[in-house]
């Protein structure tokens, strides 16, 4: 079964200047982990959200929107998607990702099912 | 979340409180682990012990230590080291006692044999940190597809020590009851006992064939899930990905073998179609009439990647390409194509004219009578399908008189054809594909009586 992960750092709580160069080593290390365990299909980190575009359909009005972006909302830095045998061990390696970072981050992963039609199992 | 009691009536529903909710989540997440972690545990203390039967008992241990006290404590920060100590730590225990008892027989003169496969482990002094566990990984790979093993054994044995599946997913994989999965694990590593088959890596001079025994291993997994041969199901797909991502893990293990990433880069693309190859109303689709917008685009690009790593290295190496990276080259061909009709049958028939040189099997042969009939029109294909059937080749495959008939409808010959059809249908041992069939026999009776 396939699991989208999406990363969502807290953009308030965001270190500055990113992530360490100890951190991206170690999530280079886990990148080659899961793909070694064949569990990793896809991977990217995004563009920062100010330098995307926001394109909203709202009472019938279409509107495309630069950045930045002063709402709140939510922020995701990255995605992952996986192929795992339950959503259990998706959790596990999300666990595993959060772990690899220090006390200064503020982040958190979903984890979410692909809906795959037909049934699958 | 509500769970219904077993025996229950009226639909009544318990809903699980709040500890067993907890204790059941635990137990999910320990499993989690433990499919991940388990074949580094067992490759590593088969190593250290010497006798994989036992490293899998001492991993067992390992496991029931962690569901006891991670569901208290949590799953640790690194499972998988904790694991390992765990499971080091019971077998220093058990090479100790085996020392101790080693030196009372010592005593009374008596030669010992140490661990089943006849090589000593290491005193309980030495039990330093495992030198690099993908060599332990590997040795573990070829020791569970041994050839002494039949292929049956090798795919249970495979789904367990390498896929981390529990004896009941095997089980109900292959839809059969588990006592049936259990016993084939217990036979196989009793037979490799017996035998003495030694944890290592075959030397170079045996690689080639032994890589061999592995790759076929994963692929009959996959295809038992891809094209069911048995009950009304076309596919189970589970199977099929754990096939898919035991030729990743095989990629991964053994990154400069063209043939590694060949069977990685066919299953990838195989994968690709699991979707568009099922349809709730029609059973079965084939691939010249599947929606190829529903084929993923994210497999077959992961499989043209593993494809193009295989031929560089086939390449470098100044090796013609194996039998997996010509059948993943003919998966992609495919795969390229947007509609059937841009499909490249004369590289497909060239490729497969190159396969059978290096897989002489007449369902090889067959396929490559397709693709010439595509490439060259169906007298060209028929002319050898014609030859495989007067040499009998294939008494017992269906898809020989479905072909056949197929090509001889082709031509014209409607009445031979339903014939054919008629035969591969009670050939057939799928519903779906025997119902398909039947249809097409039908088809082709009709026509031949209105022409």
């Amino acid at each position: 079964m396939r699991y989208m992960m999406l990363i969502k750092p807290d953009p308030d709580r965001f270190p500055e200047g990113g992530p360490s160069e100890e951190l991206m080593t170690e999530m280079g290390k886990l990148l080659s982990e899961m793909t070694k365990a064949g569990v990793m299909l896809d991977t990217a980190g995004l563009a920062p959200a100010d330098e995307g575009n926001v394109v909203r359909l709202s009472g019938g009005k279409l509107t495309v929107l630069d950045g930045p972006f002063t709402e709140a909302k939510e922020f995701i830095g990255g995605y992952a998607l996986l192929q795992t045998k339950s959503q259990e061990e998706a959790v596990e390696w999300a666990s595993r990702f959060l772990r690899i970072h220090g006390d200064e981050w503020e982040i958190e992963v979903e984890v979410r099912a692909l809906q795959e039609a037909p049934d699958t199992q | 979340m509500a769970q219904a009691l077993p025996d229950c009536c009226d639909g009544c529903v318990r809903v699980a409180d709040e500890a067993d909710e907890g204790a059941g989540r635990a137990r999910r997440a320990v499993e989690a682990v433990w499919r991940i972690e388990s074949p580094r545990l067992i490759a590593g203390l088969t190593r250290l012990v010497g006798d994989l039967g036992l490293a899998e008992d001492l991993a067992q241990d390992a496991l029931v230590a962690a569901l006891e006290q991670w569901t208290h404590d949590g799953v640790p920060a690194n499972p998988g080291a904790w694991l390992m100590t765990v499971g080091k730590r019971r077998a220093v225990d058990h090479i100790r006692r085996d020392q101790t008892y080693a030196r009372k027989l010592e005593q009374l003169g008596r030669d010992l044999e140490v661990g089943a496969s006849g090589i000593a482990p290491p005193s309980s002094d030495d039990v330093v940190d495992a030198p690099d566990i993908e060599d332990d990984l590997l040795r573990l790979v070829f020791t569970a597809c041994h050839p002494v093993l039949s292929a049956q054994a090798r795919a249970a044995l495979t789904l367990r020590l390498l896929g981390g599946l529990t004896t009941s997913e095997i089980a109900r994989a292959y839809l059969v009851p588990e006592a049936t999965i259990a016993q084939r694990i217990v036979r196989a590593k009793r037979t490799l006992a017996d035998r003495h088959v030694p944890f290592e890596v075959p030397a170079s001079d045996e690689l080639p064939e032994r890589l061999g025994s592995v790759l076929e291993v994963v692929y009959l997994i996959f295809n038992e899930g891809y094209s069911a041969t048995a009950g009304d199901d076309w596919m189970r797909p589970a199977l099929c990905e754990d096939a898919v991502r035991l030729a990743r893990v095989l990629s991964g293990l053994m990154p400069g073998e063209s043939e590694v990433h060949g069977l990685a880069a066919l299953l990838e693309i195989q994968s690709s179609r699991l979707l568009a190859r099922t349809s709730t109303d029609r059973g079965v689709v084939l691939l010249s009439e599947q929606d190829r917008g529903r084929w993923n685009q994210l497999f077959i690009r992961r499989g043209f990647a593993a494809l193009a790593r295989g031929e560089n290295l086939a390449n470098a190496n100044g090796r013609p390409p194996g039998p997996y990276l010509l059948q993943a080259a003919i998966a992609a061909c495919h795969a390229r194509a947007m509609a059937p009709e841009e499909t490249d049958w004369p590289t497909i028939a060239s490729l497969y004219k190159a396969l059978v040189v290096q897989l002489p099997s007449p369902v090889v042969a067959l396929n490559r009578a397709v693709a010439v009939a595509m490439a060259d029109g169906p007298e060209a294909g028929l002319a050898i399908v014609d030859e495989l059937a007067k040499d009998d080749a294939l008494p017992q495959y269906h898809l020989l008189p479905a072909v056949r008939g197929d090509l001889l409808a082709r031509v014209g010959r409607y009445r031979e054809a339903a014939a054919e059809f008629a035969r591969a249908a009670e050939m057939s041992r799928n519903g779906a594909e025997r119902e398909l069939l039947s249809e097409r026999a039908e088809r082709a009776a009709e026509v031949a009586e209105t022409s």
